[in-house]
C-alpha cells in the first residue's frame, strides 16, 4: 500500500485521476498509514494514558458508588417492599380467618338462642297445658261426682214414687186391707235393682 | 407512554428536539465531509482522517502537543462523564431514562465480569468498564462524519492490550505464583503431547496481545476508510452519487455494529484473559 501511494502520488495523473491510498498530499511527510507514523506514538500514548486515568478515577470516585448505592438502595426497596406486601397479605388472611370465626360464632350463638327459645316455649307450653288438664280432670271429677249423687237421687225418687204407688196401687186392688209397706219396699226395691 | 407524567412527557420531547438538532448537525457535517473531498476528478484519500495533526499552529507532533486525537480523547471523557455521572445525578430508586443507560453498561460488564472471569475478579471491575467505556465511546465518536477516531490506531490499541497482556500476567504469577505456568501444561492431555501443546499454548499466549489489539485497530479503521472511499466516490459521480451513498448509509448501519461489537469484544477477552490469571488449572 505504502509503495502504491509513493508511486502515484501528484504526479500519477492520468485523465485526472487520483486514487491516493496515502497521505502523500497531507500536512505530514510520512508515507502510507497514518497508523504507522511513529513520530505521532508518543503523543498519542500520552494523551490515551491521560484518558483512561481520568475515566478510571470518574468511574471509580464518582460513578460507581453511585450506581451501587442505587442499586443496593433498589434492593433494599424491593425487599421492604415485597415484606410489607407478604405481611398485608397475611393481614388479610388473619382478617378473612376472624370474620370466619365470628360468623360461625355468631351463627352457632344463633342457633344456641333459638334452641334456647324454644325450649322455653316448650316448658311454658308444657305447664300450661299441664295445669288445664288437670283443670280439666277437677271439673271432669266433679262433674262425675255431680251426675252420680244426681243418678241416685234420681233412682232414691224413683224407688219412693214405684214403692207409693206400688202401695197405692195395692191398696185400690184389695181395699180395706192393709198394706204392708215393709213388703212392698222390698219388693219395689228387688224390681228396681234387679 | 400514557401512564408517564407530563413532566417527563415533556422531557421525552426534549430529547427529541435535541436528537434533530444533533441529527441535523451530522448531517451537515457529513455534506460538508463530502464537498470537502470533491476537488474535482476522483480524488479520494480515505487515509487521510487518521491523520494525527496539532489542533494549533503547524508544528511537530511531541509527546504533549494538543493534537486532534487528544481533542477527541477528552471527548471520550466527557461522553464518558455524561453517560455515568450526569445521567446517574438523580439517583433515582425508580431510573430515568439516562440513569437506565448508566446502569444497563454497568449490569452488563460487571456481569460479564462475574460470568466470565468468576467473582473474586470483581475487585478488577472497574479496571475493565474503563476499557470498555472509552472503546465504545472513542468507537461511536468516531462514527461522528468528519471526526478523527482514536480506536483506529495502533498505537492506542497496543497500549490497551499491552496493558491488559502485563497486567494479567502479572497478576497470573502474583496471585498463583508458578503454578501459573500450568496454564501451559495442558494436563487433560496425553503425556507425550504435552511438551508440544506447551509450546503451542506459550506462542499462543504472547499472540494475544496482537490479536487483541489488531483486531480492533484494524476492524474500525477498516470501517471508516471504506465509509471515505464510497463518500469520495459519491462526491465524484454527481446525481448518480446516490448509489454510494445508499452504500455509505449501509456500511455506516454496519459500523454502528461494528463499534459495540468491537467493544465488546475487546471486553469480554479481557475477562477471558483475567481468568486465565486467578484460575490458570484446566
Amino acid at each position: 500500500m505504502a509503495d502504491d501511494a509513493e508511486n502515484t502520488g501528484h504526479g500519477g495523473v492520468e485523465a485526472g485521476l487520483e486514487v491516493a491510498i496515502g497521505t502523500d498530499h497531507g500536512a505530514t511527510d510520512a508515507p502510507g498509514m497514518p497508523q504507522l507514523d511513529f513520530a505521532t506514538f508518543d503523543n498519542q500514548v500520552f494523551w490515551l494514558v491521560v484518558t483512561l486515568v481520568a475515566i478510571y478515577l470518574i468511574l471509580s470516585k464518582i460513578a460507581l458508588p453511585r450506581i451501587s448505592a442505587v442499586i443496593a438502595e433498589r434492593q433494599g426497596t424491593l425487599t421492604n417492599d415485597l415484606a410489607a406486601a407478604e405481611d398485608l397479605k397475611r393481614q388479610a388472611a388473619e382478617a378473612e380467618e376472624s370474620y370466619n370465626t365470628a360468623l360461625a360464632n355468631a351463627r352457632a350463638e344463633a342457633q344456641r338462642i333459638s334452641q334456647e327459645t324454644r325450649d322455653e316455649i316448650q316448658a311454658q307450653l308444657q305447664v300450661e297445658i299441664d295445669k288445664a288438664d288437670a283443670e280439666i280432670a277437677a271439673k271432669t271429677a266433679e262433674s262425675t261426682a255431680r251426675i252420680g249423687e244426681i243418678q241416685a237421687s234420681a233412682v232414691a225418687t224413683a224407688e219412693e214414687v214405684a214403692r207409693d204407688v206400688a202401695a197405692e196401687i195395692v191398696q185400690a186392688l184389695a181395699p180395706g186391707q192393709d198394706v204392708d209397706a215393709d213388703a212392698v219396699a222390698a219388693a219395689v226395691s228387688a224390681r228396681v235393682q234387679g | 407512554m400514557a401512564t408517564e407524567s407530563t413532566n417527563s412527557q415533556a422531557k421525552s420531547g426534549g430529547g427529541k428536539v435535541v436528537g434533530f438538532v444533533l441529527f441535523g448537525l451530522a448531517a451537515i457535517a457529513f455534506i460538508a465531509a463530502l464537498l470537502d473531498d470533491y476537488e474535482g476528478g476522483l480524488s479520494i484519500h480515505p487515509m487521510d482522517q487518521f491523520i494525527v495533526s496539532p489542533l494549533f499552529g503547524d508544528g511537530a507532533v511531541g509527546p504533549f502537543t494538543i493534537t486532534n486525537a487528544t481533542m477527541w480523547f477528552g471527548l471520550a471523557v466527557l461522553a464518558v462523564i455524561a453517560i455515568m455521572v450526569l445521567g446517574t445525578r438523580g439517583r433515582a430508586v425508580i431510573p430515568s431514562r439516562s440513569q437506565s443507560i448508566a446502569e444497563l453498561a454497568y449490569g452488563f460488564v460487571r456481569n460479564m465480569v462475574e460470568d466470565v472471569a468468576g467473582k473474586d475478579a470483581l475487585p478488577y471491575f472497574p479496571y475493565i468498564f474503563t476499557l470498555f467505556l472509552y472503546i465504545l465511546c472513542a468507537n461511536f465518536l468516531g462514527l461522528i462524519p468528519g471526526s478523527f477516531t482514536t480506536t483506529s490506531h495502533i498505537a492506542v490499541t497496543a497500549i490497551l492490550a499491552a496493558a491488559v497482556f502485563l497486567t494479567v500476567t502479572i497478576l497470573g504469577f502474583v496471585k498463583n505464583g508458578a503454578g501459573f505456568l500450568s496454564l501451559f501444561w495442558v494436563s487433560s492431555a496425553p503425556l507425550a503431547l504435552r511438551p508440544i501443546l506447551a509450546i503451542i499454548e506459550l506462542i499462543s499466549y504472547f499472540v494475544r496481545p496482537v490479536s487483541h489489539s489488531i483486531r480492533l485497530a484494524g476492524n474500525v479503521m477498516a470501517g471508516h476508510a471504506v465509509l471515505k472511499v464510497f463518500a469520495g466516490f459519491a462526491g465524484a459521480l454527481g446525481l448518480a452519487g446516490i448509489a454510494p451513498i445508499l452504500g455509505v448509509v449501509a456500511i455506516y448501519g454496519l459500523e454502528v455494529l461494528v463499534s459495540a461489537i468491537q467493544a465488546y469484544v475487546f471486553t469480554i477477552l479481557t475477562c477471558v484473559y483475567l481468568k486465565d490469571a486467578l484460575h490458570p488449572h484446566h
